[in-house]
């Protein structure tokens, strides 16, 4: 008897090592290899959804700018509107009116779209079932702020639909009514917010799968896009495998056949993979490589619409004084940091707006100049020691240790060093450093539990606007404590500006009290830091570093 | 034995529920949610996210929902208030709930992808583990003292002690850079797989080689095995039939918690191939504050070790005729 378990225990116990292998196998034989695709790139961590409404961020924008089209897309060197789901648009005298002209668009299904396909779009995008990030986009249009706020009863939605100032005359035509002039509404009609969505699949999963049908819908197969790909294969954490969509439009212009979006977090394998030819283009470098890298060809930093800065917490001493916030800003070397440090041609900033907004005269904090860097940051630094004894700090009272906030990253670190140092040296303050994983990180912030916390701010579209609405007093990203009833003046006055020198004089204005108060440290305006195959055409520098995949093209044939 | 396997069962379902409920309420007291961002979400929108994924919902309720197998939501069980469309859901049901982070996915969608990997990964640099490991183990207990063994402990020592990454670094700059043999990283076929299942075997191979040389050096001047050469029975048959099989018991204790380990993936060897495995979502998860994925990884962990720590006792009796468990004990 003592045989039989046994011998059960040992075909129990072998089939248990086994298991593993086995199922090593069943994976293996499941993932079959996938070719090298056309072009393959490197898009840091995986995206959040392909559902273009919901999501927000640069990895995420460039796999819908591949998979869907809006009315318009960007030009991918000026940046400029180029006709797109649209073929053509008109705007009217007032200022307020455009009107679009849909082409003879399909999906990738074969389906045709038309107006009523961006109505229902931008309806969904609006509502609060959605939860979409991006709604507020839309809020220029006139209407649609009292519908996203109000369509949660169910006895006021149509009616406030009816307000809202869209309309489809025709199936080829579509009229958007604004509530207020919006400079860069052309430009937002080619961010992922507004493209267009396919109304029948989505239902069809919505009302199969009520608990989980965003998991069927966005599956290959099922999923359908408008855009110059489609998706063909999407394993977590690894790759989307996007094919040329052949219903699209423009398709005869599309060259590549596939396009690998790599979901890779780690920077140093994203070079191995370029470095080996396997990738053709990775967004970020180790910033411990930058002096080598520099050197190459391939490698090309260029400007870039964000803002490098620190938020100071204007709500607790000691930084609730304006003196010793302006000392902190004067006390910063950014020469030294962006040449000896950065490295890769980041420009110094003494403002919250980066530079390249066209027609915008840009105010900068009131500092010294001179033709030799050290001699200005030697004035600006005399001025600080000045500015903290004038707000009473001194030997017989000395400056409270101050924290310095940062999420973990090592670039973030290495700028926290160099500030830290330069306040210990120039202004005698005790600095602690201060750093927090992303999550806690935000929470800190939100919660104004910092003293100053490192933070920065990448434009959505080219203008100044964009920018300066952070810190408005009830700013959902203001995260400062920092509210002043003349800079909201001037950002709302500026909101309902017609012209469009006045507008941006206001912003000006708003600008310049910003950082006369000073609830930022400007720092530096960023570079873009793209590793690119220089074979790869279509692809340029831009102050958005926006790359759309439609334009890629193969300079000569690869390896 | 039988009341032996229905007490580990009991005992399982304990530290499971145990296991669940602590990472529950620990991943909830960490600071920061799953929808914050550089960006904030209209409070309006922050609110609907969190009504769609139950987060408005009191803390007990959400863990009841998680636990299952009654859902709690507009949708589910009948009784419950629900319309009856899901009447089960949660952990009891086998449904581990919609991931925060990769939201097209469910955790189950998500392990189901990279578990997979993660065990072939594993398997392989188990593989690498034992055959390296169980022979210079062999070699160095009989040879003991000679160049042979000296050589083995030196490269087990080393094994154990280079970080992984360092390990993954030189391999990289040889058989990548300088030879070109071999892909630096991704994941589609065998070729992707040798070295990353070599970094992470290595280190277990020199645990092994350890392990399995001081066994065999104890059980090599025991009583039994002098008496198997006394009888005149050849060497080789002595050390691997005798000697070897008493030799590997600590090997053995030791290959359960370290299979659960190695097949649940690693996420240094992870990051640095760029492995769609499991590993890299027993830290990420957390960072994220992805609460159903944490919490699904957490338990996918715990099953397996508890799993394979049965079987290792049973694998012990198995082996050692001293430890037999009486029948019906």
């Amino acid at each position: 008897m003592s045989s039989t378990w046994r011998e059960r225990l040992r075909h129990g116990l072998l089939l248990m090592l086994a298991l593993p292998f086995v199922l090593a196998l069943v994976a293996l034989g499941r993932r079959a290899r996938l070719e090298r695709a056309d072009v393959a790139f490197a898009n840091g961590g995986e995206v959040t959804s392909l559902d273009p409404q919901v999501v927000t961020g640069q990895a995420e924008g460039r796999v819908m700018n591949a998979l869907y089209e809006g009315l318009t897309v960007k030009h991918p060197e000026t940046l400029a509107p180029l006709p797109g789901m649209a073929e053509s648009w008109e705007f009217a005298e007032d200022g307020l009116t455009w009107t679009f002209r849909l082409r003879d668009a399909r999906w990738s299904n074969g389906d045709t779209l038309d107006s009523a396909d961006f109505l229902w779009s931008w309806r969904r995008l609006l509502e609060p079932e959605t939860a979409a990030a991006g709604a507020y986009h839309l809020f220029c249009v006139q209407g649609a702020r009292a519908y996203a706020e109000g369509a949660h009863d169910p006895a006021r939605r149509e009616a406030l639909w009816s307000a809202v100032g869209l309309a489809a005359p025709d199936a080829r035509t579509l009229v958007v009514t604004l509530a207020r002039p919006t400079p860069w509404f052309l430009a937002l009609t080619s961010y992922h917010a507004l493209f267009p969505l396919h109304r029948a699949s989505l239902e069809h999963f919505q009302q199969r799968f009520p608990a989980r049908w965003e998991s069927e819908w966005m599956q290959p197969g099922h999923l359908v896009t408008n855009g110059p790909f489609k998706l063909r294969e999407r394993r977590v954490n690894d790759r989307l495998r996007l094919v040329k969509n052949p219903e699209y439009w423009d398709a005869a212009n599309v060259a590549l056949r596939t396009l690998d979006v790599l979901a890779l977090e780690h920077v140093h394998t994203a070079l191995n993979l370029y470095l080996a030819g396997e990738v053709d283009w990775i967004d970020r470098v180790p910033p411990a490589l930058v002096e080598e890298l520099l050197a190459r060809p391939d490698f090309r930093p260029a400007p870039y619409l964000a803002s490098y800065f620190y938020r100071v917490n204007v709500t607790r001493p000691p930084c609730d004084d304006v003196r010793v916030r302006r000392a902190l800003a004067l006390a910063i070397d950014r020469h030294a940091l962006t040449t000896k440090v950065l490295k890769k041609g980041e420009r110094p900033s003494w403002s919250l707006t980066p530079e390249g907004l066209a027609g915008y005269a840009r105010p900068e904090l009131a500092h010294a100049r001179d033709a030799a860097p050290e001699a200005a940051f030697a004035a600006d630094c005399a001025e600080a020691r000045a500015l903290l004894a004038a707000a009473g700090y001194g030997p017989e009272r000395p400056f409270p240790p101050l924290e310095l906030h940062y999420n973990t990253s090592e670039t973030h670190r290495d700028v926290a060093e160099v500030l830290a140092d330069g306040w210990r040296r120039t202004l005698g303050i005790e600095v602690v450093l201060a750093n927090q994983e992303w999550k806690a990180y935000l929470d800190a912030q939100v919660h104004l539990r910092y003293d100053v916390s490192r933070s920065s701010w990448i434009g959505d579209y080219a203008d100044p606007q964009n920018f300066l609405e952070v810190f408005l007093s009830d700013g959902d990203n203001n995260r400062t404590g920092f509210g002043n009833a003349e800079y909201d003046r001037r950002v709302a006055e500026a909101a309902a500006a017609r012209d469009p020198v006045r507008r941006l004089a206001l912003l000006s204005e708003a600008e310049a009290l910003l950082l006369a108060e000073l609830p930022i440290l400007p720092i530096y305006s960023y570079v873009s830091q793209n590793l690119v195959n220089p074979r790869l055409g279509g692809f340029f520098a831009n102050v958005q570093d926006e790359h759309p995949p439609k334009f890629w093209h193969w300079k000569e044939r690869p390896r | 034995m039988t009341r032996f396997l229905v007490r580990r069962a009991l005992w399982f379902l304990l530290t499971v529920w145990l296991v669940v409920s602590v990472s529950f309420v620990l991943m909830r007291a960490v600071r920061g949610g799953p929808f914050s961002g550089e960006r904030a979400l209209a409070p309006a929108i922050e609110a609907r996210l969190a009504e769609r994924y139950h987060l408005d919902w009191p803390l007990w309720k959400q863990y009841l929902q998680y636990v299952g197998p009654f859902d709690w939501s507009e949708h589910g069980t009948g009784f419950l208030g629900g319309d009856g469309t899901r009447p089960f859901g949660g952990l009891l049901a086998l449904d581990l709930g919609p991931s925060f982070r990769y939201r097209d996915f469910t955790v189950n969608d998500i392990l189901a992808q990279s578990l997979p990997i993660s065990a072939t990964l594993g398997a392989l640099a188990l593989l690498v583990a034992l055959a390296l490991g169980v022979p210079a183990g062999i070699f160095s207990a009989v040879k003991r003292g000679s160049t042979l063994d000296l050589l083995v402990r030196l490269a087990a020592t080393i094994g154990i002690a280079l970080p992984n990454f360092v390990v993954a670094g030189l391999l990289l700059v040889f058989f990548v850079f300088q030879l070109g043999l071999l892909p630096p990283a991704g994941w589609g076929g065998l070729r992707h797989l040798v070295l990353p299942a070599f970094v992470l075997g290595l280190p277990y191979a020199a645990y092994v080689a350890r392990l399995v040389r001081s066994g065999m050096l104890e059980v090599l001047s025991s009583d039994f095995v002098r008496t198997a050469r006394a009888k005149g029975l050849p060497e080789r048959i002595v050390l691997v039939r005798h000697a070897l099989r008493a030799a590997i018991l600590p090997l053995v204790t030791y290959l359960g918690p370290a299979t659960a380990g190695i097949l649940t993936g690693s996420l240094v060897v992870e990051k640095i191939f760029a492995i769609p495995g499991t590993g890299s979502h027993f830290v990420n998860s957390a960072l994220n504050r992805d609460y159903t994925l944490a919490m699904g990884v957490t338990l996918v962990y715990t099953v397996l070790v508890y799993t394979l720590n049965l079987a290792v006792d049973l694998a012990h009796a198995l082996l050692d005729p001293r430890l037999a468990p009486e029948e019906g004990a």
